[in-house]
């Protein structure tokens, strides 16, 4: 488990549907503990890419290592393990809705320990208290829930587990600015105070600017470029550029490097 | 990683050893119980033998020290791996806190006298949105009646094919093998009082008066009943009935009387072709059975049921139809949630609609018998 070994390593993978082909002999690398975000235009194949690493979806061919499993060589058992040490928060937070939120936090512990039902609602409580939820939420269905306290709530169950890796599809999408921010928030706090290695898909500019550490733009089937936004940022390929022109790119741009000089006190 | 542990070698040390985490740490709690710290002026714990540290083990960690941290005044942890530093204070002080929240009361359990109360009283709400759900469809369709142009002739007419057409090849095999059953059951009996021909008495009054209404209502309410719930239900998880509303179309307009309509002129015609293949099964075994031929099973048949018997039959199907739209479009405006309450509202419709359809038909055979019919 040395920090130097990637957590993901993803190597000429290639994946079509029918005459629609996504990927194209695609290679990326995350790091341990870093913050890794995925971005690309409609299309561009991010979704397929973090079902095929979270073993929802196989590729055509190419093969993806996560944690240091080969997940084209898995046996069932390992499979199981390896499920159980990386957490997933969908677009749409996935809960189930015949579970109140606490138990739908609780479920991973339930099914994978022997923990007793009195600690299992101890650690739930307190997971949604991690992502600023009020405890009263627990106890109301996942209908009852506005769309920002389901992702919440959804990300406390990612995170039920301890997982050392926390998938996040589209975290901010639809939120309120404020929401958003908390989201931008604890996330980093997750990977400060507990080193978890965190990958997402975003759009969101200010999520990307404040909190990631690398971003990979996808775009053709491929990688065009990864680093940081500022390095990115001066990049010419044109897959890039898009992203950074426009008036909102600028926009969160200018607000992020504005952002720089003011709060650095070193 | 080995499993989580905990020994008391001498009354003054702890020595905390394994992987203390969800999964290793199932068997602990005995351990954990059997420590005691009373009346040991100073308590010493070992952590450097702990392999691995999740919220779980933490937890039980944290909960540890402060139990012991009222039965001795001087508690320390030593040798804990720094890499899980993090987590433990994070625990500490969440749990620090916590004692400072006072508890969210608990509701306590209904009793029993309560909960009668609570489902009498929602059976009650249920029945008065009910009332108010066919009234307010009433009213939308005086309103079209008023205005024929606002009836919705497409959906009328693909209901009437998807709950009439296609329903044709169930309904009549179970009508026709429903008509066997019954000759069948009355051939023993009829047999041995030498009253073969009877039998057209039988099946003919059984069948158009009772059973082939019955049957129809019961099966459609399966068939169509519950698509109807499921239908509405889904649409308004899905928020589509929302947007109905604010496109300015009204959902009962297009969801609800085009449903209705179509049952009011299919289940009886359904019932018509329940009441031919029922009648023609039991012509059949008639023959078989109890050698009465087509003719002769004819000429009884045209004389023992009467037309007030065939439409007695018939007109109960427009009642049976009405209330099988109308509880599964019900039931499926109450949809509220998720795929959960979609799944529970459909069952309802079924259930409800085959229990009014009999309640229905019980009420039918009284006024009948109060009419001399």
């Amino acid at each position: 488990m040395s920090n130097a070994a990637p957590v993901i390593e993803i190597s000429k993978l290639s994946t079509s549907f029918g005459a629609h082909v996504v990927h194209v002999a695609l290679d990326l690398e995350i790091r341990r503990a870093e913050i890794f975000a995925i971005i690309g235009g409609s299309g561009s194949g991010k979704s397929t890419l973090l079902r095929e690493m979270i073993l929802l979806q196989q590729p055509n061919s190419g093969s993806i290592s996560v944690l240091g499993n080969d997940l084209n060589h898995l046996s069932e058992a390992d499979t199981l393990a390896l499920r159980q040490r990386w957490g997933v928060m969908f677009q749409h937070g996935g809960l189930f809705g015949a579970l109140t939120i606490k138990e739908n936090i609780g479920l991973p512990l339930r099914e994978h320990t022997e923990l007793a039902d009195a600690l299992i609602d101890d650690i739930a409580d307190w997971k949604l208290a991690m992502t600023g939820l009020a405890p009263e939420v627990g106890a109301l269905y996942p209908t009852e829930l506005s769309g920002g306290m389901l992702k919440r709530a959804s990300l406390a169950r990612a995170l039920a587990l301890d997982p050392e890796l926390l998938f996040l599809d589209e975290p901010t999408a639809g939120l309120d600015p404020e929401s958003a921010g908390e989201v931008d928030d604890l996330v980093r706090k997750l990977r400060d105070q507990f080193g978890l290695t965190i990958v997402m898909i975003t759009h969101d500019l200010d999520l990307l600017w404040q909190v990631a550490d690398r971003v990979a733009v996808l775009a053709d089937g491929k990688v065009q470029g990864v680093g940081s936004m500022l390095e990115l940022s001066a990049s010419d390929n044109p897959a890039i550029q898009k992203f950074f022109a426009g008036p909102r790119g600028r926009a969160a741009q200018q607000q992020q490097t504005a952002g720089r000089s003011s709060s650095k006190p070193k | 990683m080995s499993a989580a542990a905990i020994d008391q070698a001498t009354p003054g040390t702890l020595t905390l050893s394994g992987a203390w985490t969800g999964r290793e740490i199932g068997g602990i709690s005995a351990q954990l119980e059997a420590v005691n710290g009373a009346g040991q002026p100073k308590l010493l714990l070992d952590g450097a033998g702990i392999e691995g540290l999740d919220t779980a083990g933490a937890w039980l960690l944290q909960k540890l020290l402060i139990r012991l941290r009222t039965e001795s005044t001087d508690v320390e942890l030593r040798g804990l791996p720094p890499a899980f530093a993090n987590l433990f204070d994070a625990v500490g002080q969440h749990l620090g806190h916590l004692a400072e929240v006072t508890e969210i009361p608990v509701e306590a359990p209904d009793t029993r006298l309560v909960s009668v109360g609570r489902h009498a009283a929602a059976a009650f709400e249920q029945g008065l949105a009910m009332l108010s759900f066919v009234g307010e469809y009433s009213i939308a369709f005086a309103g079209s009646l008023a205005h024929p142009a606002r009836f919705r002739w497409r959906p009328i007419l693909y209901n009437i094919r998807s709950a009439g057409f296609d329903a044709l090849p169930i309904v009549g095999l179970l009508s026709f093998l429903l008509g066997i059953v019954v000759a069948y059951q009355g051939a023993d009996q009829l047999r041995q009082y030498g009253a073969n021909i009877f039998v057209a008495d039988l099946v003919g009054l059984s069948m158009l008066r009772e059973f082939a209404p019955l049957m129809t209502a019961i099966i459609i309410a399966g068939r169509s009943g519950s698509a109807y719930a499921a239908q509405i239900g889904t649409m308004a998880v899905t928020e589509e009935i929302d947007a109905m509303r604010t496109i300015g179309i009204a959902p009962l307009e297009l969801l609800v009387l085009p449903k209705i309509i179509a049952l009011l002129i299919t289940l009886p015609l359904l019932t018509v072709f329940a009441d031919v293949l029922g009648v023609f099964g039991g012509m059949i075994m008639a023959k078989a059975q109890l050698g009465v031929g087509y003719s002769e099973f004819f000429e009884r048949f045209v004389k023992a049921v009467s037309v007030t018997a065939y439409l007695i039959g018939i007109c109960k199907a427009p009642v049976f139809a009405v209330i099988i739209a109308t509880v599964g479009c019900f039931q499926g405006f109450r949809t509220k949630g998720g795929a959960d309450s979609v799944g529970r509202q459909t069952t309802r419709s079924v259930v409800q609609a085959t229990f009014m359809v009999i309640v229905a038909d019980a009420l039918f055979s009284v006024a009948f018998s109060a009419l001399d019919l």
